[in-house]
């Protein structure tokens, strides 16, 4: 999606010009975008009358932002206490691997898949959990991983 | 409908209690976020379907978790002048021969985990029987809920209404006893006698650190300045723990009731949830809730025309760890990045904004209305001499019940995990409980007759933390858990304070080196004067409190540190440095199931001939040991 003004507005025009509506004005514009377009920032930071240096400092100290564009698909998978018990890290090494993610976190060449860490999704009992777009799935192991990704491959 | 007067909440409860139970069937979908992770969500859109092309004479509802989750999704029938049957593991495929037999009036045998012969409305005077008479047949022989082994301990206070009602339906709320201790509070009682109540009943703050509640409400009383903040801190970070995600889900006025009654003890009109942006289904429902609340009346101006006046903003949270600590919860809302500051001067005083601000957690709020409602000397009752109440658990990890449970303080850790959790599964040995999140500490067998209250477990060097139990089987390696607790920290420190930031780091590399079979045992003294140096030099309880994993590992598992220093094994077989895998020739069959799975094509061999693996390529993933359902992959 690219980056308009008419976007941005729509965003904007439901906060007054405070600093305190900074999170929540960045989060609408990584709910619109998925991630924190450098103009959107520049547009946030304008009409809310805070520094550009803020903003940024705030997009990268919280989670919830990404500076880089995301995938089509967000695979979020879980390595809380629950399931890092339950063998957690090895599903994930596996979606890694599938992936062919190199960094820790990251996004596939053909950006179809966002794969990163999430420290306790809240569904423990379910362990080991992913999320993907707003499906969680669980009691997940490598094997069910890989045939995760192949139905949202060839959804 | 606007409640303004007793009249109107008596005439709302009526109405509400109609719709609880009334006088057709009703079935009961748990669609909480564990439900839905089970496939609830499909179960209910399929009664619900069915019900409307039928024109069925019934109701039917979705309602919050009430707590057994290793059973999702569960389905409720509660017939009229019938005991309320649950049943367990209805996924989609069942849900239909379930409805045929449900839809004729027939109570099915199949799938029934338990019965409930009344609904005791914790709130509302007395409890309610189902039935008269004696039953018969195979109901006569069903489970109550409280001979359940999983439910006997049990004592839901905070989680009255989870699994009892429809959250988004503020009649439900009232109908059980909801927003009536309100009334009393606001038309009958002073904000003093409101703080000596809570006071008085010994409640103690349940997101992690137990101040008392009552304490904290009368500094803030007390202190100077205008307007005063009453907030609520749903950012549950705790990996392993989702009471407050369950509380919000299944029952959110009481929340909103809770905060009602704080902010006019306190004297505030101005209120704060700041809810985990992780949480999607709790961020919805608490926005009905409040909007319910408001057109109701019972959040905006004059409420219960007394003048009183009181509303509530939501603020997400930007999934940091760091934002549960109150200061830094605080800048969060403030729209600031959620650095902690030092509390010399505290919160109660000047909070957010500079103006005093009082931050209670999820649980917390719940617990007010009933302790206005059933008075400080009901409550006193249960619990222990310095831990009143209840407290709600999540019991996840190896153990074969997994759910969350609300138990009386004081209840010992060896009968949650082998009573209510009925004891780990395939036959492992329990080897600790993790508690209080990755600031509390494992707590081994030796000590597992402890009383778990707040004094008891700090004695042992965890904390209560806000009540995540993740049980640990002999399949755990306490150097790894270390490890993992160290990455959670790392990754969540904010950076403001040196030995947290760097403390830590170095603390995870003699971890690594451990786990790699490296290291001396001179490296543990290291440990433990970087654990101190972290503890002492960090200003927030992030920093303070970060070492306790290391601390509690390497004080009760302490020969499991030095069997990888010194003999460079893994007893749990989990630090990939120091395992190995091998295929035992005469237990593989040559199902080839392995050599499919096998990322690295490490494992050869014929179809059904013994296997063999290449150790050089080996990457140690566990996927032949995952698959190999004859067990002839082994690992040491």
């Amino acid at each position: 999606m690219s980056v308009t003004f008419k976007a941005l507005e729509n965003i904007l025009e439901h906060y007054p010009p405070s600093s305190e509506h900074l999170i929540s004005a960045l989060q609408d514009v990584q709910a619109k975008f998925k991630y924190l377009p450098p103009e959107a920032m520049t547009a946030v930071c304008d009409h809310l009358g805070v520094p550009l240096s803020r903003g940024w400092a705030v997009a990268t100290f919280y989670k919830t932002f990404s500076l880089e564009p995301q995938g089509e698909h967000d695979v979020a998978v879980c390595l809380g206490t629950a399931c890092h018990v339950r063998g957690a890290h090895n599903v994930y090494e596996k979606f890694r691997r599938e992936l062919e993610i190199t960094g820790q976190e990251g996004t596939t060449r053909d950006l179809k898949f966002s794969l990163r860490q999430v420290r306790c999704l809240g569904c423990c009992s379910m362990a080991p959990v992913a999320q993907v777009d707003e499906e969680i799935h669980g009691n997940l192991s490598q094997r069910k991983a890989g045939h995760l990704l192949r139905t949202y491959r060839t959804r | 409908m606007q409640i303004t007067s007793i009249d109107d909440l008596q005439k709302a409860k009526g109405t509400g209690l109609n719709q609880l139970y009334p006088d057709k069937p009703k079935i009961l979908v748990g669609m909480a976020t564990c439900g839905r992770a089970a496939g609830a969500q499909r179960v209910y859109d399929l009664l619900h379907k069915k019900a409307q092309q039928e024109h069925w004479d019934g109701v039917v509802e979705k309602t919050g978790c009430i707590g057994f989750c290793y059973k999702e999704p569960l389905v409720d029938a509660i017939f009229p002048g019938k005991p309320r049957i649950t049943y367990g593991e209805v996924t989609p495929e069942i849900a239909g021969a379930l409805w045929e037999e449900l839809a004729a009036g027939r109570i099915p045998e199949k799938q029934i985990m338990a019965r409930l012969d009344m609904d005791d409305m914790v709130l509302n005077g007395g409890p309610r029987k189902f039935f008269k008479g004696k039953l018969k047949g195979f109901l006569a022989k069903t489970p109550r809920y409280e001979d359940l082994d999983f439910f006997k301990l049990q004592r839901h206070i905070a989680m009255r209404n989870c699994g009892f009602i429809d959250p988004d339906n503020l009649l439900h709320y009232i109908a059980r006893g909801g927003y009536f201790p309100l009334y009393t509070t606001l038309t009958t009682m002073t904000p003093e006698e409101v703080i000596n109540v809570v006071t008085f009943a010994g409640l103690r703050g349940r997101g992690g650190g137990g101040f008392p509640t009552g304490v904290k409400w009368a500094s803030c009383r007390k202190a100077q300045g205008w307007p005063k903040y009453v907030l609520c801190n749903a950012d549950e970070g705790d990996p392993g723990a989702y009471m407050d995600r369950s509380l919000i889900e299944g029952d959110p006025h009481a929340i909103l009731e809770g905060m009602l009654i704080g902010a006019y003890a306190i004297g505030s009109s101005e209120g704060y949830i700041y809810v985990r942006a992780e949480y999607p289904l709790a961020v919805k429902t608490l926005q009905r809730a409040i909007l319910s609340a408001r057109e109701a009346g019972l959040l905006g101006e004059n409420i219960f025309g007394t003048g009183f006046n009181f509303d509530i903003k939501l603020n997400l949270g930007g999934g940091a760890f760091v934002c549960g600590e109150s200061t830094a919860l605080m800048a969060s809302i403030e729209g600031k990045p959620g650095e902690p500051r030092a509390k010399y001067v505290h919160t109660v005083d000047k909070g957010l904004w500079n103006r005093p601000s009082n931050l209670n957690n999820v649980e917390t709020w719940a617990n007010v209305p009933v302790i206005i409602g059933k008075g400080a000397d009901w409550y006193r009752d249960i619990g222990t001499e310095g831990s009143k109440g209840t407290k709600i658990f999540s019991l996840v990890g190896q153990v074969k019940n997994v759910g969350l449970v609300e138990v009386p303080m004081g209840v010992s850790i060896k009968d949650l995990v082998m009573q209510v959790g009925g004891g780990v599964p395939e036959n492992r040995e329990f080897k600790a409980i993790q508690i209080g999140g990755p600031s509390g500490g494992c707590i081994p067998k030796e000590h597992w007759d402890l009383p778990i209250d707040f004094d008891s477990l700090w004695d042992a060097g965890a904390i209560m933390g806000s009540g995540g139990m993740i049980v640990m089987d002999n399949s755990t390696c306490m150097v790894d858990v270390a490890k993992f607790f160290l990455d959670f920290l790392i990754d969540e420190s904010c950076g403001k304070c040196i030995p947290c930031r760097l403390g830590l780091k170095r603390m995870r590399e003699i971890l690594e080196e451990f786990s790699a079979g490296k290291g001396s045992l001179a490296d543990l003294d290291e440990m433990e004067s970087l654990s101190e140096a972290v503890k002492d030099g960090s200003l927030c309880a992030l920093g303070g409190s970060a070492p306790n994993p290391v601390l509690t590992t390497l004080r009760y598992f302490r020969e499991e540190y030095e069997a990888h220093i010194l003999q460079q094994k893994c007893p749990a077989a989990v630090c990939k440095e120091l395992i190995t895998y091998t295929i035992n020739p005469e237990l593989c069959n040559g199902c080839t199931a392995c050599v499919a799975e096998c990322p690295q094509d490490a494992i050869t061999g014929d179809k059904k001939k013994p296997h063999s693996l290449d150790t050089s390529l080996c990457i140690k993933c566990g996927a032949c040991f995952e698959v190999c359902k004859f067990g002839a992959v082994a690992v040491a």
